[in-house]
């Protein structure tokens, strides 16, 4: 699951997910539902159902169905409190940490309900990975044990942790500027460092899918552009979903594009399509700036 | 397709690792228990020990100093306590919200202010004891005032202890003050200490009387400060330049007497002091409560 | 009224200046008559012979108080994070009430009751944990005394809880909450997140409260004098009776009056205390400032009134 060489063409969509994930797009189908039946529950695939969430009696997000394919990277845009981080926050569970929020529905990972009744939270929070809007690397530890932190918990043994740091840094594009100071605080990082030191510490515990909360806006432009690089270095290895307020970033990035309002999926389609001619009236207005 | 009958892909979770957090769940839940204990265990007990020596003689006769026969009840000590500590807090409040006025308005970071600030911070760690040590030394020793054991002087051993309470309540609560406010009454034009007076004390009011009211309730309960100051005596005295009663001391004296009546009279007047410290500090804290509620600092 | 309050100010840290220096004054003729480390650390309080060597004194106030940091510490930390990370959020307000309102029962009566009720009801325990576990240094004894280093060890636990526990709530409840979730999403379980997140990084105002209860418990009266036995002899197990600084002085000043070296020596044992906890206090007053710098907020330092 883990090639050593990434290979960074689009094109080659390895021996994995055979679709490239696309749907046809849709013009605002009740509910929000990616119209068209995924394909077979495979690797890496993420697939939500139906779901809504709430913080307290509120529905921030209504009934969405969307599927996101293994080797693509797909962006969820959308204004301010469209719902778009709060449907993220469910495919890892996060969601549910903030006293009185919960979910409804389904979020398939591979075939299996995350949200299944024996499922235990800290395993699907393994699988899903995230990397957060504003860096947050443990202050108190170094470069070298943050990205570790996740394989203490499993007691995983010295070797191989040195091993996993060394693979998640390089993944991360921060080896050769860290190799020689792995011991120093995680806090003496530029941002942009440190966002990449979040993201290597994410996918040292190898998780099936990345999921990025505009990982970028807390950056300046070198950095981001250094971050998007990556992440088109990345999505062979992990499905990547990224939740944007930049279009031009979801134009640069992504494959697939989804547009969430009012707590709803509006439209979902190949990002081309989306950014030049969408179905939906409300994706139109919002792409080209009429609101948002 | 099905989902909820796939194998799960995720990996499993060890069990030693849910066990340590169930474990460590538990562990707080039960320190948790474990910390109320006490203090149910102490309500119930006085309660149940001392409700039986409460009278109206109990209220309204002074300790007669026998050891059989009519022992007396407490009048002298109640009157004591409210006598001593009121007057402490006469002086500690004023005194104390001078200070923290000083440090807020005036001081800001120079090297007075924070030198003040520090050493007032290390004075709420001072045992009671030494402040009754050091007023014993200063004022009984050398009969300042024309007594040696004095109700005043107690008063100020509690002076000493409630001082620094109430200057870093009160400094916490007028750093609160917003500042634009402050500006804005200097902008129309008003001297600094009229601003003071008149707009940054009555705003950072509440905070304020909930500190005094805790220094006080702390200070009710104090027995060390006034073994060598105000000492234990039997009669009700108004003059607080005379040895003078309270309530800890006659607990303390109490208490250790090989005569049931004499301890029972120990339970009776703590659950005598404990109400009237309860009473303090929940007014306190709900005027607290009240004043956050509204918004104000 | 700049000129008033600056008065004012200046006039307490000379009258803390004045205190110290009275103190020592007075304590002078005993620590000429035996030295200042003769003073401290003899092992030798014979008030009928004159002779005063406060070092039972000093250990029984260091023991007790390091039997309440060792009792009280852990509770209340674990208390603290039991109401900021466990506790259901109606429980909250109403546990917190009750776990402070033990900060304000007074001390004379937590002395009343440790000695009517902790004591008679704990001795059994004691002496069974006494010969069961003898070989450990310190607890072996052949009878267990009533009053002893243990109770007034325990009862401090209880009495410095408060303190301990608000400060480390206030520390605590302001682990930014990006740092718990980066721990969560890496997949820890709450027991996880908490020793990788949170413990970490409240370290420094969680010693700083225990050190203020430290404080707490070196400099208290009359609740250890009621429960310690007042034996002015250095026991050999935590189950036998002792003495402390501060109890000394509150029990035998009155005998002390007409004696001016037996005064002298209370007196003494007085600075002793006052220098300790003067110690103690300014390490954690430090300790706090640094842990307030580090983004916590100012209330840190007035939570340990109960505000």
């Amino acid at each position: 699951m883990n090639p050593d060489k990434i290979d960074t063409s689009r094109e080659a969509a390895g021996a994995e997910a055979p679709q490239g994930g696309t749907a046809p797009a849709t013009a605002g189908s009740p509910g929000g539902e990616q119209p068209a039946s995924p394909p077979a529950p495979a690797k890496r695939q993420v697939e939500l159902r139906g779901l809504s969430a709430y913080y307290g009696d509120h529905q921030a997000v209504k009934h969405v169905g969307l599927y996101f394919a293994a080797t693509d990277v797909t962006a969820i845009i959308g204004p301010s409190g469209c719902g778009k981080s709060t449907m993220v926050r469910c495919v890892n569970r996060m969601h549910e940490e903030i006293p009185g929020a919960r979910a409804e529905g389904e979020v398939l990972l591979d075939g299996g309900d995350l949200y299944g009744p024996d499922v235990d939270v800290v395993a699907v929070r393994r699988a899903v990975g995230m990397v957060f809007q504003k860096p947050n690397p443990f202050p108190t530890m170094s470069i070298f044990d943050n990205v570790a932190s996740g394989l203490r918990f499993t007691g995983t043994a010295r070797g191989e942790v040195d091993d996993r740091v060394r693979k998640a840094l390089s993944e991360a594009g921060l080896w050769e500027e860290v190799k020689d100071r792995l011991g120093k605080p995680g806090l003496g990082l530029s941002g942009g460092q440190q966002q990449r030191l979040c993201i290597a510490r994410a996918l040292a515990v190898d998780p099936e899918v990345l999921l990025m909360d505009e990982p970028c806006s807390a950056l300046d432009p070198v950095a981001t552009l250094r971050i998007e690089e990556l992440i088109g270095e990345l999505k062979q290895r992990v499905t990547i979903v990224i939740v944007t307020h930049n279009m031009q970033q979801a134009a640069r990035v992504a494959d697939t594009t989804a547009f969430m309002l009012g707590g709803e999926l509006v439209e979902v389609a190949p990002t081309d399509k989306v950014f030049t001619n969408p179905d939906d009236e409300r994706t139109e207005q919002y792409v080209t700036g009429k609101f948002g | 397709m099905e989902s909820a009958s796939l194998p799960s892909p995720l990996p499993p979770v060890s069990a030693r690792r849910r066990r340590a957090d169930r474990l460590a769940r538990s562990l707080l839940w039960t320190a948790t228990g474990v910390a109320i204990v006490p203090l149910v265990l102490i309500v119930f007990y006085i309660l149940s020990k001392g409700l039986g020596a409460l009278s109206l003689e109990f209220f309204t006769t002074d300790p007669t100093g026998n050891f059989f026969g009519d022992q007396g009840g407490v009048k002298s000590a109640i009157l004591g306590t409210i006598e001593i500590v009121g007057f402490a807090a006469l002086v500690a409040v004023p005194l104390g919200v001078a200070v923290a006025l000083y440090l807020t308005e005036y001081g800001g970071n120079g090297r007075l202010a924070r030198s003040v600030r520090f050493f007032v911070d290390v004075m709420t760690g001072v045992p009671s004891i030494v402040f009754g040590l050091f007023i014993y030394l200063t004022l009984v020793l050398g009969g300042f005032g024309g007594s040696s054991f004095a109700g005043w002087k107690g008063s100020a051993a509690l002076a000493l202890l409630m001082l620094p309470i109430v200057t870093r309540s009160a400094e916490v609560v007028l750093q609160l003050v917003p500042n634009s406010l402050r500006e804005a009454a200097l902008a129309l034009g008003a001297p600094r200490w009229k601003v003071t007076a008149r707009v940054v004390l009555p705003s950072a009011a509440s905070g304020i009387v909930t500190g005094s009211l805790l220094a006080i309730a702390r200070a009710a309960g104090e027995t060390a400060p006034l073994l060598f100051t105000a000492t234990i005596v039997k009669a009700t005295t108004f003059d607080l330049n005379e040895p003078m009663n309270s309530l800890p001391a006659q607990i303390f004296q109490d208490l250790k007497q090989p005569n049931d009546e004499l301890v029972q009279r120990a339970w009776g007047a703590a659950v005598t002091l404990v109400a009237m410290i309860l009473i303090v500090t929940l007014i306190a804290k709900l005027i607290q409560r009240r004043s956050r509620v509204q918004g104000a600092p | 009224m700049r000129v008033g309050l600056t008065a004012v100010s200046a006039a307490i840290l000379v009258l803390l200046a004045y205190f110290f220096v009275k103190l020592t004054i007075e304590a002078k003729p005993v620590f000429e008559r035996f030295g200042v480390f003769g003073f401290v650390f003899d092992n030798n309080w014979d008030v009928s012979k004159g002779i005063y060597g406060a070092l039972p004194l000093v250990v029984g106030t260091l023991v007790t108080a390091a039997l309440a940091l060792l009792i009280g510490v852990p509770v209340a930390v674990s208390v603290a994070l039991f109401l900021t990370e466990l506790c259901p959020r109606r429980l909250r307000g109403s546990l917190t009430v009750v776990v402070d309102l033990l900060a304000a029962v007074p001390s004379v009566v937590y002395g009343l009751w440790a000695f009517f009720f902790l004591i008679p009801k704990l001795k059994p325990a004691e002496q069974w944990f006494a010969d069961a576990f003898h070989f450990i240094p310190f607890v072996a004894t052949g009878n267990v005394a009533g009053p002893n280093y243990f109770i007034a060890g325990l009862i401090l636990a209880i009495m410095i809880l408060p303190i301990v526990s608000a400060i480390s709530r206030e520390v605590l409840s302001t682990v930014p909450p990006d740092q718990k979730e980066a721990a969560l999403a890496l997949g820890a379980t709450r027991w996880e997140m908490i020793r990788m997140s949170m413990l970490p990084y409240a370290r420094r105002g969680i010693v700083g409260g225990s050190m203020l209860g430290l404080g707490r418990a070196i400099g208290e009266t009359i609740a250890v004098t009621i429960v310690i036995g007042d034996n002015p002899i250095l026991g050999h197990s935590i189950f036998d009776q002792g003495y402390t600084l501060a109890a000394v002085i509150a029990n035998e000043f009155n005998e002390a009056a007409s004696d001016p070296i037996h005064r002298a020596a209370l007196i003494g044992a007085g600075l002793v205390l006052f220098v300790l906890t003067l110690l103690v206090n300014s390490i954690a007053r430090l300790m706090v400032l640094r842990s307030e710098r580090q983004g916590a907020q100012p209330t840190v330092a007035a939570a340990g009134e109960g505000l």
